[in-house]
């Protein structure tokens, strides 16, 4: 039901990497789950709204005024690589 | 077939708002801070950190909507546009997707498709290769614009050439900068702007393949990327072969047009409805108050100069379009509004070649005393080179115009006989001129305008020393005849 | 067993504002067992205990679920891509329950990210169930249930999104509680489904948890746009009986699928109800059984959203190996995801993505629709809806790891109420032996309720609980 590209496809949206078998078993396990899933194509849903919020809330908005941000070292404590003051990361070649 | 094809442009526009904070989080905004420095759990995507929206962007935004005459949803949501990139921090963005703060709309001519609020990507420097990540090229992600609120402006694709684009984008740029709702500064890039460029056989409705041209930082690069796209698809077109769908770079110094690649392969963005947030539902108070905030925009003014106060098209535009001029010039029409065209080419023509750039309001020149000046003008108590003189003191030390008349002794003479007496002096002392005049060459009178004017220190009318000059060639002069 | 932790919360609390109790040698009771525990239940225990600060929880010590974070102190949501993270700011939550005098005693172990109902997931081994040391407490909030069944803690913070506060509470005989969604602020919690997550109290019974709970609801969290402001003070029960009760029993939720031993025991107490004065009739919620296709929908697709942020770059674990961009994403997040995260991720970013929202994400908001009506009419019949919490009772370690989907119907009780977004709670109601098995375990009562009811459910429950007489202690030793 969930073939090999499409697992890996959706493995490179999800930036996971998978070893083939560990591609071949997830297709087996989502396809499983698929098929339990699936039960909710039978419904009939016509004509029924989509919940996206499940609060009845709205316009929860804040006041422009400033709050104080986090001191740099902070900011930087926690991280894996860190080049003059700023996150360090391979550069983006695509 | 090849020289019946008009370009389809559409542009895409994002605008950095000028709010105290960013669109979910109080971070100030800043434009050249130390990196990293205005940052929070929020805009630095930390587990467990929440967004909350900024009323004041949504005010904004609002506020844009109306001046571009949207429609304005009643209920909007954000939503969710989910990729990877270093600069994203929570792997995606917060923005709007199909129920947008609004719809529909136009200016000038081209319609708006939709005005939506996302939030900003943060700043990615490339910084070449170092010992840390073992022999690849890094970049450092510096996370203080992150989060700040952006408001994305679509239009249809109603632009046809590149001059139009630019007019466009200029006139959006200044209606957006008297709203006072961004810098709207292309360098800064609180302003940024990219097209989309199509071709197709004139008369037809159908659309050609469209390239985005993107990052294209000011309005001359902007008109000159959009032309040499144009071309670029001509030739195509006319080879015979197709345009491929891409997005592509203008380089303004070699004028060369590249492919850009794209930050993803897959533009899968698998949009869903932001569940962190809820609905924006737009209530009469938030409508009040946008539109109380709304100021005259640029092209009403200009509207309402031609209509109320008689100016020509351009100057209407002129003193529209620069709204610190336009201010300027109903400040002095406040003081004196006796001579409104006038007043207007002196704001608009002469004070401009004095000041340049320079907001009027900061100079040393104050809309009473211009208005004043002008008026010496119009009733010919000054002449139009005196006036100047004049002028350039105002610019120089400011002051009162009657004073430095006075100070000067630059009124205009008034006293025909003396000035007819000057004139026929000089006149008498070139004859080579003066024959040349009688003969029909009519520039040769600048030889004898430029000593009497220089005799009477421009203080004598232009016009009537070369009426006076005509009357003593014997010549009828074009103000006598009918 | 320390006499301090024979205890209830509140008995401690009222004994430390009569000053009969010193607080910080409550703490230190607890401090020492939590950190002598064998069910590897906490992932980080305080080393000493913070000033007293008064407050209506009379400085009764809390463990927190290992997802709230906690300035300063581990918060790794159970996964090894977070492992020992250290956050700057503390969840709201766990600051307003500080301030109102429950001090944190430690943080506990969970299923990686909340994704589980066993344990199992925790990427910092399994939780031992006190009523059976081979068998799994529940999840995903196992270590905050172990810990309070055990008398470890007096009480712990643990969070539901398809069931995770509630069925561990079931499986260890300890009450727990889901609020009403938005009831209480998510600032600070690391998210699992944003739409779905609520944190709860979980306690040793429900004079405890109703306490807790009053101090952890209010008003509204400016920092979450998705918090309510609660329509009043949360009490504390007194109910002495059912009577004037309706109570509705969902035929879907109450048969197929359920173990007879717990079915067995359900009865029993739907009975009990009975002899209480309530009237005890079949309801139906005809979008039920859908409810757990729905929620593996929304769930990971939230999820696969919430946990991109999880990319190396700013914190947490970065894959040392990676050459480029790419690589570093993909083999970060491979090396430091578990497999059932590994699983909803592609799950939740298969149902979003191109070609398959409508079916699946579209068509699950939908259900969630009627599910939500479903309750909405039922709760014009009855007061409350009452169900068992869980399917069956504590299972071994391993015996429902091999299929994903056999994990996941272990939610099928409590999923519709995550949906629907009403609040629901569990108490023990007595113990059955597990299928082929013979020495007994807990199980738990369901009971929810429409939006901001939990007063009402609260003093049912007290009510019931009286009556069930359900006796925990001995494993508390």
């Amino acid at each position: 039901m969930i073939g090999r590209d499409e697992v890996r496809h959706v493995a490179r949206l999800a930036r996971l990497e998978l070893s083939d078998e560990e591609v071949d078993r997830m297709a087996v396990e989502l396809a499983g789950v698929l098929e339990h899933i699936s039960t909710i194509g039978e419904l009939d849903l016509d004509g029924v709204a989509p919940t996206s919020h499940v609060v009845a809330v709205e316009n929860a908005l804040r006041p422009d005024e400033p709050r104080p941000s986090l001191a740099r070292e902070r900011v930087l404590a926690g991280a894996p690589a860190v080049v003059d003051d700023g996150f360090a990361v391979p550069s983006p070649q695509a | 077939m090849s020289s019946a094809l008009e370009p389809v442009i559409g542009l895409e526009i994002h605008v950095q708002l000028a709010t105290a904070t960013k669109l979910f989080c109080g971070c100030e905004l800043s434009f050249g801070a130390p990196a990293n420095t205005h940052t929070c759990a929020v805009c630095l995507g930390l587990p467990g950190a929440l967004p909350v929206v900024n009323a004041r962007a949504i005010h904004f935004g609002l506020m844009i909507g109306m001046a571009l005459g949207c429609e304005i949803a009643p209920r909007s949501i954000f939503h969710r546009k989910n990729y990877f990139y270093p600069d994203l921090p929570k792997g995606y963005q917060i923005s709007q997707y199909d129920e947008p703060l609004c719809r529909g709309g136009e200016l000038a001519g081209v319609r708006i498709h939709r005005v939506h609020l996302e939030e900003d990507a943060a700043k990615l420097v490339h910084i070449g290769a170092s010992g840390r990540i073992h022999g690849s090229e890094q970049s450092l992600v510096d996370f203080n614009r992150g989060g700040t609120p952006l408001v994305e402006i679509v239009t249809e694709p109603d632009v046809h050439s590149p001059a139009q684009a630019r007019e466009w984008l200029e006139l959006l740029r200044v209606t957006l900068r008297v709203l006072g709702v961004s810098d709207v500064n292309m360098d800064e890039g609180s302003l940024r702007a990219d097209a989309n460029v199509s071709l197709r056989a004139a008369g037809s409705e159908q659309l050609g393949t469209k390239t985005e041209l993107k990052n294209m930082n000011s309005f001359r690069f902007l008109e000159r990327g959009v032309a040499a796209e144009i071309e670029r698809q001509r030739a195509i077109l006319e080879a015979g072969e197709e345009v491929v769908q891409e997005t592509l770079h203008f380089d303004p110094s070699s004028g060369a047009i590249s492919s850009l690649r794209s930050k993803e392969e897959a533009h899968d963005y698998r949009y869903f409805p932001e569940p962190d947030l809820v609905p924006i539902a737009t209530t009469e108070a938030m409508l009040d108050a946008a539109r109380t905030a709304m100021p005259e925009l640029p092209a009403a003014r200009a509207e309402r100069f031609e209509r109320e106060l008689g100016l020509g098209a351009e100057r209407a535009r002129q003193l529209a379009f620069r709204a610190e001029l336009g201010d300027f010039y109903e400040r002095a029409l406040a003081a004196d509004a006796a001579h409104p065209r006038r007043l207007a080419d002196w704001v608009g023509g002469e004070l401009v070649g004095a000041l340049a750039d320079e907001d009027p309001a900061a100079s040393t020149v104050s809309p009473a005393a211009l208005a004043a000046l002008v008026a010496m003008v119009a009733e010919r108590t000054l002449t139009v080179t005196a006036a100047r003189e004049v002028l350039g003191v105002l610019v120089a030390d400011g002051g009162d115009p009657g004073q430095i008349v006075a100070a000067r002794g630059l009124e205009a003479i008034d006293d025909e006989a003396g000035l007819a007496a000057i004139v026929a002096r000089v006149v008498a002392g070139d004859p080579q001129a003066a024959e040349q005049v009688r003969a029909g060459n009519a520039k040769a009178i600048g030889a004898l305008i430029g000593p009497v004017m220089r005799e009477t220190r421009g203080r004598a009318d232009g016009a009537e020393v070369t009426r006076l000059i005509h009357a003593a060639l014997g010549l009828q002069s074009a103000d006598d005849q009918a | 067993m320390s006499e301090l932790v024979r205890l209830s919360a509140a008995q401690a609390a009222a004994a430390v504002g009569a000053g009969e109790l010193d607080p910080l040698a409550l703490f230190e009771a607890y401090r020492a067992r939590a950190a002598a525990d064998q069910l590897n239940a906490f992932t980080w225990v305080a080393e000493g205990a913070p000033e007293p600060v008064g407050g209506p929880l009379g400085g009764v010590p809390l463990a927190v679920k290992d997802l709230f974070c906690t300035e300063g102190v581990p918060s790794q949501s159970g996964s090894r891509i977070l492992e020992g993270y250290r956050p700057p700011y503390t969840a709201t939550v766990v600051e307003r329950l500080a301030r109102a005098g429950a001090p944190l005693l430690a943080k506990t172990n969970q299923d990686e990210f909340a994704m589980g109902s066993s344990t199992e997931n925790s990427a910092f081994g399994p939780v031992r169930n006190p009523w059976d040391h081979g068998r799994v407490p529940g999840g995903s909030s196992g270590g905050s249930a172990a810990a309070v069944a055990a008398g470890l803690a007096p009480w712990a913070l643990g969070t539901d999104t398809g069931g995770s506060i509630r069925q561990p509470a079931a499986l260890c005989g300890i009450v727990g509680l889901k609020p009403t969604y938005g009831a209480v602020s998510r600032y600070g919690m690391i998210a699992f489904a944003s739409s779905l997550d609520q944190a709860g109290p979980l306690a040793r019974d429900v004079t405890d948890a109703a306490l807790l709970y009053s101090q952890m609801v209010g008003e509204r969290d400016p920092c979450d746009s998705t918090s309510l402001t609660f329509p009043g003070p949360i009490e504390l029960p007194q109910r002495a009986d059912l009577r004037g009760l309706r109570l509705g029993v969902p035929a879907e939720l109450t048969g197929e699928g359920i173990e007879p031993g717990v079915l067995e025991v359900f009865e029993a107490a739907i009975q009990l109800a009975r002899s209480l004065g309530a009237t005890v009739e079949p309801c139906a919620l005809p979008h039920a059984p859908h409810a757990l296709a729905a929620y593996y929908v929304l769930a990971p697709a939230e999820a696969s959203s919430n946990l991109a942020r999880f990319d190396g770059v700013r914190y947490g674990y970065r894959a040392s190996d990676a050459d480029d961009l790419l690589a570093m994403y993909t083999r970060t997040r491979h090396d430091g995801f578990g497999a059932e995260v590994k699983r909803r991720i592609m799950l939740g970013t298969y149902a979003l993505s191109s070609g398959y929202y409508d079916a699946y994400y579209g068509r699950a908001q939908r259900v969630r629709t009627k599910i939500a009506e479903d309750f909405a009419a039922a709760f014009e019949r009855f007061d409350f809806i009452v169900t068992p919490t869980a399917p069956g009772v504590a299972f071994e370690f391993g015996a429902k790891t091999a299929d994903p989907f056999a994990m996941y119907l272990n939610d099928f009780c409590t999923v519709p109420m995550s949906l629907a977004g009403i609040p629901a709670i569990s108490i023990p109601c007595g113990l059955a032996p597990p299928p082929g098995g013979e020495r007994p375990l807990p199980v738990g009562l369901q009971l929810a309720g429409p939006p901001f009811s939990e007063n009402g459910l609260l003093a049912a429950s007290f009510a019931l609980e009286a009556a069930l007489a359900f006796d925990g202690s001995a494993v508390r030793a």
